[in-house]
């Protein structure tokens, strides 16, 4: 079986400009941050963020790496509101597509299965169709012949998450409540990385845990706290005082070129 | 027992949101739609699930009974069984809601939290909303943005969008065009205060004021549900 280590710059190295990339967790939880940094330090411009976003967002598009984002929130869960993605919205920096978060799910679900849309209620009625024209409805084909939303693929170039632990092969682990929707991510995608607290031989827990299989992930890296602030239960819960810190740097101009620095150490 | 707040007023009456609910997932946002869930749950609706916030579902006493993640979520949203209570930046008089952008979407004057699930919940299921501080600021005559849709954007066979409970009143869309009316006024609050909150007229009709928690239901907000009175934070009396 193969050997799928490699470091976060060497993940960095596989994702060129221009490129869709989608990034796991959700809100400010388990994010792959080790991998979210290693972009910070590239030169790699002008991507497409997909993301059920926590402050992957507001760093990448502090350092200007994001032309368009596809979401269905952004927020840092115990402070509602990330200011980096609200002055990059408030400045029209960046190109977006938000979304109902069902529908975001369900257009990595479509891209995951190879298919052109899935239909969706969701929608409906809301704006979301409104400022996303390109969104297209489709009529069932049955005897209700009732109008739904026909969400298209979400789908992805590369796909970054991070899980607790994973083989040098790709198989991986979560060891939280919650597996997010990590593996529709690299369903969804063409090039799969997983970070990882530890790389295992062997590995402990119900099978149920192990949400990624190795057909689904191309590359491993062991980054050690690599969800940085966010939580990665049960390794670690969230760094209150280093997220409010990232807010209030990233409120504030003046504090925010010492607190990037810092953070990317 | 005496000296009820407008905070325990507020928690009674989102209580009373889930009234028939039976077996069906409580979803409330903010801490008094919360209180007002495990209210149901310990008095009239013994039936309903409540969710941790994160991927259990729990019984009063803490123990585990279910696992939620997100992704089993959504599918209870699409199944409909499933009553939330949403906050709202803005939620106007046919029940739009908006938690995505204040101006133009285009390039917003305030961006906030996005459509989050709030258009799936408003198309699939019963939904209310929560409102801590009624203000024409909030409700306004139309929102900026449509997260949650109203009745006069409704479609599809199961938008169901309830009631609206703020710190001054209960409101719903139960008139001929489903323009927001109001049922109850809390006690110490008149329909004047309530309507000079509003940014668009009010239906008035039979107006009742909203009914007092009972002995059972202060005893248990205040000595089990919320002992350390943080529901007087979100509403002040």
């Amino acid at each position: 079986m193969r050997d799928k280590r490699m470091t976060a710059d060497e993940v960095v190295g596989e994702i060129k400009d221009g490129m869709t990339v989608g990034i796991g967790g959700w809100g400010s939880r388990r994010k792959p941050m080790a991998l979210v940094k290693a972009i910070l330090r590239s030169d790699v411009k002008d991507l497409t963020v997909v993301t059920y976003g926590g402050p992957d967002v507001g760093l990448l598009c502090a350092a200007g790496k994001v032309r368009k984002l596809v979401y269905g929130f952004i927020s840092l869960d115990s402070i509602p509101y990330d200011p980096w993605f609200k002055r990059a919205r408030e400045t029209g920096a960046i190109e977006v597509l938000e979304l109902d978060e069902g529908m975001f799910q369900t257009g990595l679900r479509a891209a995951a299965h190879r298919l052109p849309f899935l239909p969706i209620r969701a929608g409906l009625g809301s704006d979301v169709l409104k400022y996303a024209p390109e969104l297209k409805t489709v009529r069932s084909p049955y005897d209700d012949g009732e109008e739904l939303v026909a969400m298209p693929a979400l789908k992805l170039d590369v796909a970054l998450v991070h899980l607790n632990r994973a083989d040098r092969h790709g198989n991986a682990q979560y060891l939280g409540p919650d597996p997010y929707f990590d593996d529709l991510f690299c369903l969804a995608a063409d090039r799969r990385y997983v970070s990882c607290e530890q790389i295992v031989e062997t590995f402990d827990g119900p099978p149920q845990t192990l949400l990624l299989n190795r057909m689904m992930v191309d590359g491993v890296v062991e980054a050690p706290g690599g969800a940085g602030f966010t939580s990665c239960v049960p390794d670690y819960d969230r760094d209150e005082a280093l997220q409010r810190e990232y807010a209030e740097a990233a409120a504030d101009l003046e504090k925010w070129p010492g607190f990037h620095e810092r953070f990317l150490g | 027992m005496s000296d009820i707040t407008r905070a325990e007023v507020c928690v009674a009456a989102c209580a009373d949101l889930f009234a028939g609910a039976g077996e069906t997932l409580a979803s409330p946002m903010g801490l008094i739609p919360s209180l007002g869930a495990k209210l149901a749950r310990l008095t009239t609706e013994p039936d309903l699930l409540l969710s941790d916030g994160e991927a259990y579902l729990l019984t009063p006493e803490s123990t585990v009974e279910g696992w939620l993640p997100y992704r089993k979520v959504f599918d209870v949203v699409a199944h409909g069984r499933r009553h939330v209570v949403m906050g709202a930046n803005q939620v106007d008089r046919f029940g739009n809601q908006n938690i995505s952008a204040i101006g133009d979407h285009a390039k917003p004057t305030r961006q906030l939290l996005g459509f989050r699930g709030a258009p799936g919940n408003t198309i699939n299921h019963r939904t209310s909303y929560w409102v801590p501080r009624h203000s024409p600021r909030v409700l306004v005559d139309a929102v900026d943005v449509i997260s949650g849709v109203g009745y006069d954007h409704a479609v599809g066979p199961f938008h169901d969008v309830h009631r609206v409970v703020t710190n001054l009143a209960v409101l719903d869309f139960d008139t001929p065009d489903h323009s927001m009316r109001v049922v109850s006024v809390h006690p110490g609050v008149s329909i004047d205060e309530v309507q000079k909150q509003t940014s668009f007229p009010l239906v008035v009709q039979d107006v009742t004021e909203t009914r007092l928690p009972t002995d059972e239901e202060l005893e248990l907000i205040r000595t089990r549900l919320d002992p350390n009175g943080k529901r007087d934070k979100e509403v002040p009396s």
